[in-house]
């Protein structure tokens, strides 16, 4: 046991001995060296004198943004209604693509190991690897503004996050049972639906919600890039500075998004 | 014993029956209004998309010239800018994630109810759920109206949304902590500061470490949409390029990213394999 000898010739106990702390207080010194020059290089980059009004610059902008323009909440309905539809019907087409390709990538139900695992670990990690922002940029580009570049960048970047999750799953099933079924002549289809699916479907319900959750969350911002929702009217109230605008928007996707998680963990709850 | 005549009872009725499938839901008025509000809301969410078909079908050859442009990314004709975008999104990254875990350690200990007095657990909840329903990009537009355009804004955003998410995951680590470590380290007359220290932090060291690794992959991740708003980092790069139509540099900092991402993933495996 590491110890050293105080001065009254005491042994006193230490989490480490000699090596282990000079290596411990290396790391840190590593860590801290690193730290300090990333920082130096942020403060470079920074107008400090901006820094120094930040107080004032708050005051004068919280201001101006309360008390919110309640009147302004009857053009919200349109949009409020748009971000639920994208979150919605996005993470309704990610479950549908999400379920072949955790199939393909799962080790024990892959239809082969050398062409279709890679292929399908290669498409969850690129779709999960890009923020949502991104390719609602790239998908307003080629689609053009609107609703559905929202619709199609919340569905691909949800494939990689839902599929990961149900493929973890699907190898953490009990093969017990899916031999049983085969044990009884069943088709793959119906080890599939008999063996597989009973035994995933609560995970898979779990997955839906608290992607749907997140994707409520991602869709409310999906329009500062143009793709629709409610990000669109805060776009526009940000570029007029119409601030008593902006914080009643804010202050509806901070309830959209309160809403969806209390209805997200409720449903969870009930299925596990 | 009415169990087993139960049984009996259901058996007798059910047999020359074949076997169906048991219900997911298993109370049949809830499965009905689900699935009736299920259709009715899909058929309400269809009728009010608009769909230009006519621009998107202009718009697939575009998409098309993007999937090609990713079978020879273009990393030299901006490879100042990349580098530069690519750097402060690491810098933000690191520091960040630093900050952020400075910071949550003492909220999660704050945040933990079988630890914190009743105030002082309030305020730290009331802190995590703040950061946590708030979207960076949300958080990001207002730091940058507030400290100017530049990394600083984006590094106090993703530090602020490091701490509900790291906050709220190791609070919840140290309510499920072994009581009996803590109070053995108490009984030996330790002050508060070496019972955190010697009966909490060890129980709560691979949680801690699993999730700073993860929340850096995610705050790097972040970190390259900040730019789109003004806060630094590769995004703006990112942005400029799509403005300009040009997707060989999109791909280029789109492989980039997936490369680094992939890469962290890997790293935070073996880092959390070692830990356990």
């Amino acid at each position: 046991m590491p110890s050293k000898i105080n001065s009254s010739g005491q042994k006193v106990w230490q989490v480490r001995d000699r090596n282990g702390q000079l290596l411990n207080w290396a790391l840190w010194m590593g860590a801290a060296i690193i730290f300090y020059i990333s920082w130096m290089k942020i403060s470079d980059q920074t107008t400090w004198f901006f820094v120094y009004d930040a107080p004032r610059i708050a005051a004068d902008i919280g201001g101006r943004a309360l008390p919110p323009k309640w009147e302004y909440i009857t053009k919200l309905g349109k949009p409020i209604w748009d971000t639920l539809n994208i979150a919605t019907l996005g993470t309704m087409f990610a479950l549908i693509m999400a379920v072949p390709i955790a199939f393909m990538a799962a080790q024990n139900t892959t239809p082969s190991k050398l062409f279709a695992r890679p292929l399908a670990l290669l498409i969850i990690v690129s779709t999960r690897s890009v923020n949502s922002l991104i390719w609602a940029l790239l998908l307003v580009s080629i689609v053009g503004p609107g609703v559905f570049a929202g619709l199609i960048a919340i569905s691909i970047r949800s494939i990689g996050f839902c599929a990961k999750l149900l493929y973890e799953a699907i190898e953490e099933i009990d093969e017990t049972q899916v031999e049983a079924i085969r044990a009884t002549g069943g088709s793959g289809w119906q080890v599939m639906v008999y063996g597989i699916v009973p035994q995933i479907l609560p995970a898979f319900a779990g997955i839906a919600v608290f992607r749907w959750d997140i994707n409520i969350r991602e869709s409310t911002v999906l329009g500062l890039v143009g793709a629709g929702g409610i990000g669109l009217q805060l776009q526009s109230s940000l570029n007029i500075l119409a601030w008593p605008q902006v914080s009643l928007i804010l202050a509806v996707i901070l309830v959209a998004v309160v809403i969806g998680e209390f209805v997200s963990a409720k449903v969870r709850g009930a299925i596990i | 014993m009415s169990g087993s005549v139960d049984i009996g009872v259901k058996l007798s009725s059910r047999l020359g029956k074949p076997w169906r499938k048991p219900p997911f839901i298993n109370s049949a008025p809830l499965r009905w209004t689900l699935l009736i509000g299920t259709v009715v809301y899909l058929i309400l969410a269809f009728s009010s998309f608009e769909v230009n078909w006519s621009r998107v079908y202009a718009g697939l050859e575009r998409g098309w010239r993007f999937i090609v442009a990713f079978s020879q990314p273009d990393f030299t004709s901006r490879s100042s800018d990349i580098i530069e975008g690519m750097t402060e999104s690491v810098i933000m990254t690191v520091t960040s994630t630093v900050v952020g875990i400075a910071i949550s350690i003492p909220i999660a200990l704050g945040a933990a109810s079988n630890i914190a007095p009743m105030p002082i657990y309030l305020a730290c909840r009331f802190i995590i759920s703040i950061s946590r329903a708030l979207n960076e990009i949300i958080v990001a537009i207002l730091f940058v109206a507030i400290f100017g355009f530049g990394p600083l804004a984006g590094f106090l955003t993703l530090s602020f949304a490091t701490i509900g998410f790291l906050a709220k995951l190791l609070a919840e680590d140290i309510e499920d902590m072994n009581k009996v470590q803590a109070e053995a380290v108490k009984s030996t007359g330790a002050s508060w500061l070496q019972w955190v220290n010697f009966g909490v932090q060890p129980q709560i060291m691979p949680r801690l470490i699993g999730l700073s690794i993860y929340r850096l992959d995610i705050n790097f991740r972040e970190s390259a949409v900040l730019g789109l708003v003004g806060a630094g980092g590769i995004g703006a790069t990112l942005n400029t390029a799509f403005d300009r139509y040009e997707f060989g540099t999109v791909a280029a900092i789109l492989i980039i990213i997936i490369v680094v991402v992939m890469a962290l993933e890997y790293l935070s495996g073996i880092i959390r394999a070692r830990v356990k």
